[in-house]
């Protein structure tokens, strides 16, 4: 695979650094590809935005930002209208359809991760994770293997099981989004 | 052979060339002497022993001695000596300073030194002035003196160095002065064997610089003065605050057991590896 | 698919925890510091992993006293290391001349963050290559080296404990917020793997010891506090027993070692990598972050015709001129990009001294030098 760049964005809090985290390490080291994660750094701890980029390639990373990002992931509407002019022209945007509601495109996979969180799971804090699982299996930039490996790695001990709920519905919700697609016969793009 | 000659031979470098620096009638050489004399009562072997100085007259003092000797930048000589105790507890530290470079410049230093309680014998060498460079003002100098950057007069108000120590939390302060020489040898010899962070400090003179601007004599009138301002913390406590005005006290201050960082230090050593060792 | 060097331990780290693990790799067991944006990382985990490899760490009260305490343990025989920021360095810049003039080993690093002053806290910069030179005053040689990737953050901090056991000298470490943070893979070499020097020890009899004493390679065997060797160490300028002279005759032998044990060994201490520059028409010459993007310009501009090389200094002083001449007489032109007003790109034109075209490229609001910046520039050489 040659580069791929990821940017995961949102507000502070979401989650989205420790997800850029768990990514990289699903490709680099259960994958063993190369990659490079950097993140939004700033005074605030908390609230504010947060974006954090991963970069995946077969060969050592030069420079190690995301100069046109593959894929955008957009927690909120703010981030949704910042970043989506910085994606490739074949780039693909996913939104938590929860917080964004108003789309630059039409070409955009919307599923509510916040909702799904909230009300699947009980807890929007793994709003994240199941953004992380929708995105591997759409994207299969990661494998679903390596990526629950990594997450189960990271979560804070005695929230695996609801970590590996949430990347499950997270899976769950691509292959529906996907299959909905096809009935409605639109070009979204495909598992494979 | 007399007993004291015996000390300079064991004790100072012969292989640098004296004279040393200080003016004839300076302090810093009774200083030396009971600094020796104390370490050769504590028994210590000398390459036990290691010396940090800052910089200054006093500062000089570890060129002189045959010890392990660090002559270190001005104000920082704590710093450096922390490195040296943390690194090698083993190494018993004595740091010499002066007023001007123990609580001006390294004033910082001092107090964290003091709060951090490692087992270093601090030495505070008090002549009031700026003496190596020419006399100018220092925390030490009296409201009112006069100093070659205070020609009419200095407006700010001094410090009380072993005061200032004990608040900030040291194991053990003393005060003594070179005057009474006997007194030093005891309180340095203390302070040495003292576990915990141990200052004392030297009240001292510089005739050249302080004393003759401020019309104190030369150095035996102001040996004289130490005689006559110095009272015995025990007196001391027997005197009404009127009889004590314009004097200091002298002798132990302060002497209490508090815990050591490097004995603190290690039960964390024992802490991490317990935890990596259940980490696996 | 990584081959190469997959013996060791796989792990995805940013560069400031790659230079904790450099430094314990090469036997640093002290460590005092300052809490500063964007270095405190290295803090963090220093005072997490020390204690239980039996070393000690220590938050001080400024960066005078960290770079004091590091210097009093490494007299008594300890590697030992800080890290800081731009403001925090110029604190240690009194201490480091001490380490100069001492000859006293230790590893500064110093994670560069916009500036001047309290600057550009969370920002990319590169603003400290002169002042890691020349901030301390008078003169003196110095060993600084930048970092570009979280590999070279523990290749390099391993090197740079090596150098300063090797040349009885503080050695700079130039990292830079994108690096600091960058979190990528990198292999841990198992401990036998990789080169540790130590400082060369006195043998002889203590009362033989002369601390100073030249030697052809310049650089005296260092007595320890506590091992016999009694000695006397100051920053005053002494003579070869380390007692203090005014003498000119004791000064000037000092001196001349001093920098004489750094530049003769230039062939050791200067690190360069060179991509595409056999055959290159026109270069970058590009050290730290900036290099990345750089690397990923000069293959853009091949892909377009354009012969272009990379020069990536890992060592940026004592300043690669014997490595830089050569190149500079051969190529057309040569682009320096760099977060600053030009402190590199100073020095390689001094080197030039008319032999090619140099021109600069420098950025100092806070962001990295993209790929395409360098691109643009370089297909117009």
């Amino acid at each position: 695979m040659e580069r791929y760049e990821i940017r995961l964005s949102g507000s502070g809090g979401q989650g989205l650094i420790v997800a850029g985290i768990i990514l990289a390490e699903a490709a680099g080291i259960y994958d063993g590809k190369f990659v490079c994660q950097t993140q939004s750094y700033g005074p605030e701890a908390r609230g504010g935005a947060s974006k954090a980029e991963v970069v995946i390639s077969d060969e050592a990373i030069d420079y190690p930002k995301a100069i046109k990002p593959d894929l955008l992931l957009a927690m909120n509407q703010k981030s949704c209208d910042v970043y989506f002019f910085d994606l490739k022209p074949t780039g693909l945007l996913i939104v938590d359809s929860t917080h964004v509601k108003q789309l630059p495109t039409t070409r955009a996979v919307e599923i509510p991760f916040t909702q799904i969180a909230r009300e699947k799971l009980g807890n929007e804090m793994v709003a994240n994770t199941v953004a992380l699982g929708t995105l591997a299996a759409i994207t299969g930039v990661v494998s679903l293997k390596s990526l629950e490996a990594a997450v189960l790695a990271r979560v804070p001990s005695g929230t695996e099981e609801l970590n590996r709920k949430a990347l499950e519905a997270g899976i769950e919700a691509a292959k529906g989004y996907q299959q909905e697609k096809e009935n409605r016969g639109s070009h979204a793009p495909s598992i494979d | 052979m007399a007993e004291f000659t015996k000390l300079i031979h064991k004790y100072l470098r012969h292989d640098k060339k004296f004279p040393h620096v200080w003016c004839p009638g300076c302090g810093n050489g009774i200083f030396l002497g009971a600094l020796i004399r104390a370490i050769d009562r504590t028994g210590f072997e000398k390459d036990q022993i290691v010396i940090v100085s800052g910089i200054g007259c006093s500062g000089r003092i570890s060129v002189y001695v045959d010890f392990n000797t660090l002559h270190t930048t001005h104000g920082r000589a704590l710093t450096f000596a922390t490195g040296i105790k943390l690194a090698n507890p083993k190494l018993q530290v004595i740091v010499i300073m002066g007023d001007g470079d123990a609580t001006a410049i390294g004033g910082n230093h001092f107090i964290h030194a003091a709060r951090r309680n490692l087992n270093i014998t601090a030495i505070v060498v008090n002549n009031s002035i700026y003496g190596m460079t020419g006399g100018q003002y220092s925390p030490t100098t009296p409201y009112g003196a006069t100093a070659t950057t205070a020609l009419y007069g200095n407006i700010e108000h001094a410090f009380s160095i072993a005061e200032l120590a004990a608040m900030a939390g040291a194991s053990m302060v003393a005060r003594g002065t070179v005057y009474h020489a006997n007194l030093l040898d005891e309180l340095i010899e203390k302070a040495i064997v003292k576990r915990g962070f141990a200052v004392v400090e030297v009240i001292s003179h510089c005739h050249t610089q302080y004393g003759r601007r401020n019309r104190m004599g030369g150095a035996v009138d102001m040996l004289r003065w130490q005689k006559e301002s110095a009272v015995k913390i025990d007196k001391a406590q027997t005197m009404t605050a009127e009889e004590l005005t314009g004097k200091f006290t002298i002798g132990v201050l302060e002497d209490r057991d508090l815990p050591v960082y490097t004995h603190e230090y290690n039960k964390i050593r024992d802490a991490a590896k317990a935890m990596l060792a259940k980490a696996g | 698919m990584i081959t190469a060097k997959s013996r060791g331990r796989q792990l995805l780290l940013q560069g400031n925890e790659a230079i904790v693990e450099g430094a314990l790799a090469a036997g640093c067991r002290f460590f005092a510091g300052y809490p500063i944006t964007p270095a405190t990382e290295i803090s963090e985990v220093m005072s997490y992993r020390l204690p239980a490899a039996g070393g000690t760490f220590i938050q001080m009260e400024d960066e005078i006293a960290s770079l004091g305490a590091v210097i009093g343990a490494s007299l008594a025989g300890t590697k030992a290391m800080t890290a800081t920021s731009g403001p925090g360095f110029s604190l240690m810049q009194e201490n480091l001349g001490f380490a100069c003039v001492a000859e006293v080993p230790c590893v500064i690093v110093d994670v560069m963050r916009g500036g001047p002053s309290t600057g550009l806290p969370t920002n990319v910069s590169q603003g400290d290559v002169m002042q890691a030179r020349w901030g301390t005053h008078g003169d003196h040689p110095i060993i600084v080296m930048a970092v570009s990737t979280t590999q070279d953050c523990f290749d390099i901090t391993v090197k740079a404990f090596n150098f300063s056991e090797k040349y009885r000298t503080p050695v700079i470490i130039l990292s830079d917020e994108v690096v600091a943070h960058t979190r990528e893979k990198i292999f841990l070499p198992h401990p036998g793997e990789i080169e540790v020097l130590d400082r060369i020890r006195p043998n002889t009899p203590p009362e033989w010891y002369i601390p100073y004493e030249d030697n052809p390679r310049g650089v005296p065997p260092m007595g320890i506090f506590g091992d016999g060797y009694r000695y006397h160490v100051t920053g005053l300028l002494h003579d070869v027993r380390g007692f203090p002279t005014q003498r000119p005759d004791e000064i000037i032998p000092f001196m001349s070692r001093l920098f004489r044990k750094v530049n003769q060994h230039f062939y050791d201490i200067q690190v360069v990598e060179e991509e595409s520059t056999e055959d290159a028409e026109v270069i970058v010459i590009a050290y730290g972050s900036v290099s990345r993007s750089a690397r990923r310009a000069i293959r853009e501009a091949r892909k377009r015709g354009t012969k272009a090389g990379l020069v990536q200094l890992m060592t940026l002083w004592p300043f690669p001129r014997q490595i830089l001449e050569p190149l500079l007489r051969r190529v057309r032109a040569v682009l320096v990009p760099e977060l600053n007003m030009g402190q590199v790109s100073r020095e390689v034109k001094r080197i030039n001294q008319g032999a090619t075209r140099i021109e600069t490229l420098n950025r100092i609001d806070g962001n990295l030098i993209t790929p395409n910046e360098i691109l643009v520039r370089l297909v117009k050489l």
